[in-house]
């Protein structure tokens, strides 16, 4: 602890103070990308094979929903929920006011059903995309269109969505900064913070920059990492 | 479109220029609306509230004009800083760390701070022990903000918003237990309005100066000695004839 | 009938703001995009570098926090200079960025790093004997890049442009947090100060919808044209 005292001396913005605002910053963050992806993924896989269905009434809503969510901005979207749900009359009164009345689950609401969205429409490409040949395969082995399905269409678009799927969580960890707009101290906010407080913007804002830089590059590398072991059976075979 | 698109790319061509001479005869005041009843728009658009009130007679008394320009709190010096206008006249309160970047007017006004929640809450004071896990909201950056984070910041969870009338909004809707803010707009926005009943929690405050300063004053860049001089004549003019008792009058009238 | 509350002008004065800014950011965009592009594909390493150290930054770093590093960090970072300037010369000069400049000059500056990407990789796409074939002919190198490189390149730049045009449209929200009075700007203020966030936020989320359907159309006549002579079917 003495080292890390001597590193901040004769610095009147990075305190022990303010760095702790970073990481609870950092924290905030990394909760909110993670369980806003995780409920939006469990969301999208559904509507994605729904998304692909022959009825009318079960397509179009799915288009609608997913069409609008990617269709305007996300900043709009969180302040409908977060200032929408207060005009419930009553809403108040009742067992999900203590959820509501934090501005984090007004703002996870907003985000995994945007990501939603975006994955659905991910997954459905990955789905329309499967070659023809494989469920043909499927069908002359005498699979039934549900374990088609689970068995071959769903793991092989699976893998063709992971880079596309990838691109999204990372735009997930970047969209999250306008959770500071509806007072969360994310790691924006955090930085917005110690801007306002010491008017330092070049420190607030590059430290900041340099903590979703890495974590940016930390997401890359894990869907690589992914890609290439998941992705194996693509490569060209070496003799 | 094509005038449009012209239009637009000479208002995107960096405005440059030599600033005014040393001594001005107009100045651009930034301020932060709305924060009533200190600044503020009327329902026809109109700004006005005791800053206003009192910068125009300031300029009027001096003999140069002056307008003035909007400006999110967030920044307000900054803006100050590049120029964007020459002075700020905004519910800024004097206090060291701002003397550090910018420089003050003699106080013209000096309002304390107070707590705000709902008639029903059972707060009735505000120890650390009373506000252990309650939610606070304040405005990014202001005295209060600073006073909160450091006293608070432990035991409470504290919302910050850019504008007060964000604030405002999240209590009616119940997602702060209580606030702190000037004690006129406080009076103003909170306990003045129909919606639902305020009331003010333990006394108004105004010490530890550290963070609650000398009063509001009228922020100028460093280097213009010279017209901050002019308004701190100006004002103790207006002290003297009475005009400033008018204005204030006017906006804290009924105490 | 939709009450507005006497909003509705301001509000289309946003929406005028709104699209503006979307428009000039695009073309700061597709210049910054195009030079991006060439330095990266030239031989001299160092501006090879540095266009790879911008698009890497800008494309790593959430747009709202670049956008108040620049918008905020630009403006004291412009006045070192000039009080520097009166301080040591005696010159009595300023540069005075304007909100709406500053979001231009954001918007612009980072989606030149995504449009970068786009343009190198359709200009990689572009069969090298049609450039032969042009050389061959005697064109200057100019005239290649104008009659050969650039509309091939565009056949395949097309579908990435869309999307970052429609990606940019969205982003152009975030400059009503840091004090440009676009369409978002009003609705929020309005609905705050109403107490009726769905009468505004909605009928401005359903003009998004509209610009990126009308762009989404405009894209599609645009890539048809482009597509011409590859047979497209």
């Amino acid at each position: 602890m003495e080292w890390f005292n001597a590193l901040l001396a004769g610095n009147r913005i990075f305190t022990p103070n303010t760095i702790g605002f970073y990481w609870e910053g950092l924290v905030t963050t990394t909760q909110l990308v993670f369980l806003s992806l995780l409920v939006g993924l469990v969301l999208a896989l559904p509507l994605a094979i729904l998304r692909g269905s022959k009825h009318k009434w079960i397509k179009l809503p799915i288009y609608a929903f997913t069409y609008v969510f990617r269709g305007t901005p996300l900043l709009i979207q969180l302040y409908i929920i977060y200032y929408g749900v207060v005009f419930f009359d009553g809403i108040q009164e009742t067992f999900l006011w203590p959820m509501l009345r934090e501005a984090f689950y007004p703002a996870l609401i907003a985000f995994t059903l945007n990501t939603a969205a975006y994955t659905t429409e991910i997954f459905h490409g990955a789905i329309k995309s499967t070659a023809r040949g494989e469920i043909e395969a499927a069908r002359a082995y005498g699979m039934s269109p549900g374990l088609t399905m689970r068995r071959i269409i769903l793991p092989s678009a699976f893998r063709r969505a992971l880079p596309a799927y990838g691109n999204e969580v990372i735009f997930m960890l970047h969209a999250s900064a306008i959770a500071s707009v509806v007072t969360l101290m994310d790691l924006t906010g955090a930085a917005r913070f110690v801007y306002a407080r010491y008017y330092a913007p070049f420190e607030a804002f590059l430290f900041a920059a340099a903590v979703y830089l890495c974590l940016t590059f930390a997401i890359l590398f894990f869907f690589r990492y992914l890609e290439k072991r998941l992705l194996a059976h693509l490569r060209p075979q070496s003799g | 479109m094509k005038k449009l698109l012209t239009v637009s790319i000479l208002g995107l061509a960096i405005a440059a220029g030599s600033a005014q001479a040393r001594d001005y005869d107009h100045v651009r005041f930034g301020v932060d609306v709305p924060y009533e009843p200190m600044e503020y728009r009327t329902p026809e658009g109109e700004l006005t509230g005791f800053d206003i009130d009192l910068g125009n007679a300031l300029c009027a008394e001096i003999g140069i004009t002056c307008e003035w320009i909007e400006q999110e709190w967030d920044g307000i010096i900054p803006g100050l800083l590049s120029r964007n206008y020459d002075a700020i006249m905004s519910s800024m309160t004097i206090n060291d760390e701002r003397r550090e970047t910018v420089l003050f007017s003699d106080p013209y006004i000096t309002p304390p701070s107070a707590w705000f929640a709902p008639a029903d809450s059972s707060l009735d004071e505000t120890t650390k022990d009373t506000l252990d896990g309650k939610t606070i909201g304040v405005q990014r950056g202001t005295l209060q903000d600073n006073y909160v984070t450091d006293m608070y910041g432990d035991v409470a969870s504290i919302s910050r918003y850019s504008t007060a009338d964000d604030m405002v909004l999240d209590m009616q809707a119940q997602r702060l237990d209580i606030v702190f803010l000037d004690f006129p707009v406080g009076k103003s926005t909170l306990l003045d309005s129909e919606s639902r009943d305020y009331k003010v929690v333990g006394e108004t405050i105004t010490e530890p100066k550290e963070y609650f300063g000398d009063g509001f004053g009228i922020a100028f860049r460093q280097r213009d000695e010279a017209l901050a001089e002019r308004f701190n004549e100006a004002l103790a003019t207006l002290q003297e004839d009475g005009t400033y008792d008018e204005i204030f009058e006017r906006y804290f009238g009924e105490e | 009938m939709l009450d507005l509350h006497g909003y509705g002008p301001r509000l289309l004065e946003g929406a005028g703001v709104t699209i503006q800014l979307a428009v000039l950011s695009l073309i700061l965009a597709i210049v910054l995009g195009l030079l991006t592009a060439s330095a990266k594909m030239s031989r001299n390493w160092l501006l090879h570098k540095v266009a790879t150290l911008y698009t890497t930054v800008i494309r790593g770093v959430p747009d709202l926090v670049l956008m108040m590093l620049l918008f905020f960090g630009g403006q004291m970072g412009l006045n070192v200079l000039t009080d520097m300037l009166y301080d040591r010369y005696g010159v009595d000069w300023y540069v005075n960025l304007n909100a709406f400049a500053a979001g231009v000059l954001t918007i612009g500056f980072i989606f030149g790093a995504y449009m970068g990407e786009t343009f190198r990789g359709a200009f990689m796409a572009v069969d090298h004997g049609q450039i032969e074939a042009g050389k061959a002919y005697g064109m200057s190198p100019w005239l290649v890049f104008r009659r050969i490189r650039f509309p091939l390149m565009m056949r395949h730049a097309l579908p990435g442009l869309s999307n970052n045009w429609m990606v940019l449209l969205k982003t152009t929200a975030l400059v009503s947090v840091i004090g440009l009075t676009d369409m978002v700007r009003v609705a929020a203020e309005a609905s705050r100060a109403t107490h009726e966030p769905f009468t505004f936020l909605l009928p401005v989320a359903a003009i998004y919808l509209l610009i990126a359907s009308v762009s989404e159309w405009l894209f599609a006549r645009l890539q048809k044209r482009y597509n011409v002579g590859f047979g497209e079917h």
